[in-house]
């Protein structure tokens, strides 16, 4: 099994997701596009994990894939507690009419 | 081309089909569910590439947490349904910039690593002891620091979630709900068309 087969597929979920993130103006997908790429990461550094595995006790790719993965639900979470206190206030969670804080 | 590659292209083929859908969808509630598939079709990956522990942890948390969790944002969201109110004005942009991206990518990828291997034929299966080991002794302060960033986003989360403390209930929630209301009921008048514009698809 090559490498770049991952890696391709990666990079393609990484473009796909930031494609979301710019296309799409409901403030939950914009999230869900955000996961993608967090995910995108995680596929890397287990691939990565998987080339320089030695078989002795060296699992460092697949820590740093479980810390993505508690800090992705850390951010699903606060990010949806702003999304819902934004529809609370404004009834839309549309990006384009959040800019108040536009300079 | 072993069958290990042949496995691996069918599990890619199916996630990277389901991530363009989850980001094109015109209907919310399928574009949550299209992310379920992705983040199965990830785990798959993550198994094909030896890594059991992460990919169960993938199924658990992704799977079972999350995506529950966008079908409730959605939910109590009540987001509208139609291409021209989901998709912004810079789509096209966006579209060029993302392919420019991949094209990038794949071409630095495959210049870089195009003669690499995996080290064995058979993927060798890292235990769950090892993940463990390395986890609690070379990695403990990060853990710590995880565990106490997981404590200071609950504390975000119910902050910002949470009605204002001074508020007495119903004046507060009167407003936004009758704004609500009135958008809803645009979006019902012109909901036939759009809807069966969508279920032609």
């Amino acid at each position: 099994m090559t490498l770049i087969g991952p890696l391709v597929l990666a990079a393609f979920l990484f473009c796909v997701g930031l494609y979301g993130v710019m296309a799409r103006r409901n403030a939950v997908l914009v999230l869900i596009s955000v996961e993608l790429m967090l995910n995108a990461v995680n596929i890397n550094l287990v691939a990565f994990q998987n080339l320089v595995w030695t078989g002795d006790a060296d699992a460092t790719g697949q820590v740093f894939a479980l810390f993505v993965i508690v800090v992705a639900a850390a951010e699903v979470g606060v990010g949806l507690a702003i999304v819902f206190n934004m529809f609370r206030n404004r009834a839309s969670i549309n990006i384009d009419d959040a800019d108040l804080m536009r300079w | 081309m072993t069958s290990l590659d042949i496995v691996f292209i069918l599990v890619a083929v199916v996630t990277g089909g389901a991530a363009v859908m989850t980001v094109t969808s015109r209907n919310l509630v399928h574009a949550a569910l299209f992310l379920g598939v992705t983040l199965a079709g990830i785990g798959a990956t993550f198994l094909l590439l030896a890594a059991d522990f992460v990919a169960m942890v993938q199924v658990v948390v992704y799977l079972g947490a999350i995506t529950v969790l966008f079908l409730f944002g959605l939910m109590l969201t009540r987001a509208p349904i139609g291409r021209e109110t989901l998709d912004s004005r810079n789509r096209p942009m966006a579209m060029v910039v993302s392919a420019a991206l991949f094209g990038i990518l794949v071409v630095l990828i495959v210049r870089a690593f195009g003669s690499n291997q995996f080290p064995a034929t058979e993927p060798i299966s890292s235990s769950v002891a090892d993940l463990g080991m390395a986890i609690f002794s070379t990695w403990v302060f990060p853990f710590e620091v995880v565990s106490m960033m997981l404590l200071a986003a609950l504390v975000g989360a119910v902050l910002l979630a949470r009605r204002q403390s001074g508020d007495s209930g119903t004046e507060t929630r009167v407003t936004p709900i009758r704004e609500a209301l009135d958008d809803s009921t645009e979006e019902l008048d012109r909901a036939p068309a759009e809807l069966g514009s969508g279920g032609e698809r």
